[in-house]
């Protein structure tokens, strides 16, 4: 009997063993997948430079159609501000049975609006519109770090990204209790994006943080950056449940995120950031910073006047990056703005590009524009010449160390080895080793670092010897039973008590069964992924291939598919999932790759190398698309479209015919006068997975 | 043929490598031997950790420990899987009451006390 037992306990081992394995990789695919998405980012960065320097523009309306693409979101005064997103103007109609806010803001509206949000009622646009611009008058009076004590109220918990997944955030009340002048909170960031409740975890956030000012603390996190709202779901969102006032609320929110503080100090002890720190990162210059220039961290504010010369330089540079005072590559800068009027002729590439420099000489006046400002402050002095004003200890840094100081905050991620490089994955911040962190602790006498950015399986995380905490609120991120979330709590004596949780009650009741359904949306979205390269796979397959059998040894197909995805993926474990038939250990490889095509709907007639390069860039487009949708509408029109195509395919380097377009237009129904639904559009290429 | 088992040990190994610096937990060895299709006993997986020298503190075990000895292993066909009748049949042999299942406790009783 003992030997049963014995035999038993051997299967059941390996059975858990081949399941653990099994959710790992899982894990390795979502967030290789997400980081690799990241690094679209980077493409886009190169595809604007591109057009800046390489692309000649054949016809005054693709020069114009360019110089759009360019001209950066419109920025406000003050006054313009309370004016275009004016809110008392709106009616809230008698039959709107939602909450209606009064200010100033009481308990009884935020516990109105957490009961409405659970029964899914939405906000009137009025009272968002309120909302926000209380929020920002208060926002403006803090400092960039705020500053917390635990001897107010014994403890303070520290939230980490929420991602627009309201079901956490209500557990989170639920389970430590409401903010209140005895429960402090700190959240640290990305509130929005990805998840489908950004709106409302926002609305309730501010809330708090109007009723309780003391004890509630936001923190921005690279999220609340409208440039990576409009990739990431935020901006869609609004439009959709808006869709009349949806515009003046993204404006607002712009105008909000920009003014949220950096970042949260604990008793002089413990610092809360939403990325992390790099070697340079200078606390001074971080209190001091005018926060609220930079509205997106991801473009670079360009300076003026007699910095003129190097800001020329700089932009031809980009596409080869490394140009910059802090020699790090940094983040996509593509904010360079044009006035369409008069421009030349563009008979050569050469005009084009001086055309292009003479302009933005000529914007100097208008510079406000160029630099975003959301104020009519007298911003034109460069530092240079403050120095020579008054103060001679008024600190002249550049706007460039400054914007370096507050993307890395925003965008690092620790990393296990020393010293202190570059953050390619991500294409801003970098990474900074156990050395980094503990000089930095030491400079500004600091216990620890809590920060977030980086979703943790357990909902969080230490490193760096436990002077780094990486803490993650939004559970069941990548997929349900993913992660767990987590939120810490610190008392005087500043030791963290963790509480994780799961706000998915379905997650809990998984069974075996529907637990193997995570990992398929996983390979589904490595089965798209490998379908969006297979020209490329197929080369890769070729060069295995010499006697042009068809076929290749399964070994040979892990090292190319690894050398076209780069993705760092166990592709030998993953195997038996992405490959189903094999004849003595070889693969047919095109039959392989004809069944991963099979799996879209029928849009065979279209070109298979468009299709491709869809796929493939399918969230760089959708983010070009809704640039060049200034209003929001979701709907570009025909032309734009089509030049849209045009551009990107010269820059991919692939054929296309008028004819392609059109097929590729007359896929998806559009029947809105010559506009083109860009959201059905994409969605119509998403892979499908074929019925069993 | 080797290079090839190499390859999986490694793939196998990095999956487990939470730092990415080339080494795993000691408690995750048994997994990560599992999931390449071998089926120890506890006693058997005992035996082979011994053979691998285990970095102190803290019991990490080093990819360059590890691999030749699980490619070894492997190359041996050591630790095949159990046949299903076999299986079947130790089920069998522990559920006296012929009800289809046996529970943990059961189980944990004959382990222990076997």
């Amino acid at each position: 009997a003992f030997k049963a037992a014995v035999l038993i306990q051997q299967w059941y081992r390996r059975h858990v063993a081949r399941l653990e394995m099994r959710r790992r990789c899982t894990w390795r695919i979502f967030q290789s997948i997400e980081y690799a998405c990241e690094q679209d980012q980077i493409q886009l960065h190169n595809f604007f430079s591109y057009l800046m320097d390489q692309f000649t523009p054949r016809s005054n309306k693709e020069r114009d159609f360019i110089s759009r693409m360019f001209i950066s979101g419109e920025s406000y005064k003050e006054a313009e501000l309370e004016k275009y997103c004016d809110y008392e103007s709106i009616e809230v109609p008698d039959s709107y049975t939602g909450p209606r806010l009064s200010f100033p803001l009481l308990p009884e509206h935020a516990t109105a609006l957490l009961e409405a949000f659970q029964q899914k009622q939405q906000l009137h646009a009025r009272y968002i519109l309120n909302l926000l611009h209380e929020t920002r008058k208060h926002l403006k009076q803090l400092p960039n770090i705020s500053h917390v004590s635990t001897c107010y109220s014994e403890e303070v918990t520290v939230c980490g990204d929420l991602h627009g997944q309201l079901d956490d955030l209500f557990f989170i009340f639920y389970k430590n209790g409401l903010p209140s002048p005895s429960k402090s909170y700190v959240f640290n960031g990305d509130f929005v994006d990805r998840g489908k409740q950004s709106l409302e975890v926002l609305v309730i956030l501010f809330t708090f943080l109007l009723i309780y000012p003391k004890e509630v603390h936001l923190n921005r996190g690279n999220h609340e950056d409208h440039m990576v709202n409009l990739r990431y779901g935020f901006t869609k969102e609004v439009m959709q449940k808006y869709k009349v006032h949806g515009k003046k609320i993204l404006k607002m929110f712009q105008n909000v995120f920009c003014w949220l503080p950096l970042g949260t100090l604990i008793d002089q002890k413990v610092l809360i950031i939403h990325g992390g720190i790099s070697d340079t990162t200078d606390l001074d210059m971080l209190e001091k910073i005018q926060r609220d220039k930079f509205i997106s961290v991801l473009r670079m504010k360009k300076r003026k006047e007699s910095s003129r010369k190097p800001e020329i330089q700089a932009i031809n540079g980009e596409s080869k990056s490394g140009t910059d005072a802090a020699g790090t590559e940094a983040a996509p800068r593509f904010s360079l703005q044009l006035q369409s009027a008069q421009a030349p002729s563009t008979a050569n590439r050469l005009e084009f590009s001086r055309w292009l420099r003479q302009t933005v000489q000529e914007q100097i006046d208008t510079c406000r524009r160029l630099v975003d400002i959301s104020e009519s402050e007298p911003e034109e002095l460069t530092y240079s010449s403050m120095v020579s004003l008054k103060d001679v200890d008024e600190p002249c840094w550049t706007r460039q160390e400054e914007w370096k100081q507050i993307l890395d905050i925003l965008w690092s991620d620790p990393m296990p080895q020393e010293g202190c490089r570059e953050n390619k994955v991500r294409g801003g911040g970098c990474y900074f080793g156990p050395d980094v962190t503990e000089k930095f602790l030491e400079k500004y006498s600091l216990q620890f670092l809590i920060r977030s950015h980086e979703c943790k399986q357990e909902g969080y995380e230490f490193c760096h010897n436990r002077k780094v905490l990486t803490i993650f609120s939004a559970s069941n991120y990548y997929e349900i039973g993913s992660n767990r979330g987590a939120y810490v709590k610190l008392g005087p004596d500043l030791i963290p008590h963790f509480v994780q949780y799961q706000a998915n009650k379905a997650a809990h009741m998984l069974t075996m069964t529907q637990r193997q359904d995570i990992p398929e949306s996983a390979f589904r979205a490595l089965r798209e992924k490998l379908f969006a390269h297979t020209s490329a796979l197929i080369s890769a397959f070729k060069a295995y291939d010499e006697g042009n059998t068809g076929r290749i040894t399964l070994s040979n197909w892990a090292t190319a598919v690894e050398s076209v995805l780069r993705l760092g993926l166990p592709w030998r474990m993953l195997r038996p999932q992405l490959v189903r038939s094999t004849e003595d250990g070889m693969l047919e490889y095109k039959s392989w790759l004809d069944d991963l095509a099979m799996e879209q709907r029928s849009q065979e007639h279209i070109q298979s190398s468009l299709l491709e390069v869809i796929y493939r860039n399918r969230s760089n487009l959708e983010t070009i698309f809704r640039i060049i949708d200034r209003d929001h509408s979701g709907l570009i029109s025909f032309e734009e479209f089509q030049q849209t195509w045009k551009l990107f395919s010269s820059h991919m380097n692939v054929e296309v015919t008028d004819d392609g377009i059109n097929d590729l237009v007359r896929s998806i129904d559009f029947n809105k006068d010559g506009n083109i639904d860009f959201n059905e559009f994409l969605e119509a290429f998403r892979l499908v997975k074929q019925c069993p | 043929l080797v290079a090839e088992i190499e390859k999986k040990v490694i793939e196998a190994f990095e999956v487990f490598d939470r730092e990415a610096n080339k080494t795993v937990d000691i408690r995750e060895i048994g997994c990560i031997v599992r999931s390449l299709g071998c089926f120890p006993t506890e006693a058997e997986l005992q035996e082979l950790l011994a053979q691998i020298e285990v970095e102190e503190p803290g019991g990490f075990v080093h990819l360059e420990q590890f691999l030749p000895v699980m490619t070894k292993v492997l190359l041996e066909r050591r630790f095949r899987p159990i046949p299903e009748d076999v299986i079947l049949h130790a089920f069998e042999a522990l559920d006296e009451n012929k009800c289809g299942y046996i529970t943990k406790e059961d189980l944990v009783k004959h382990l222990t006390e076997g």
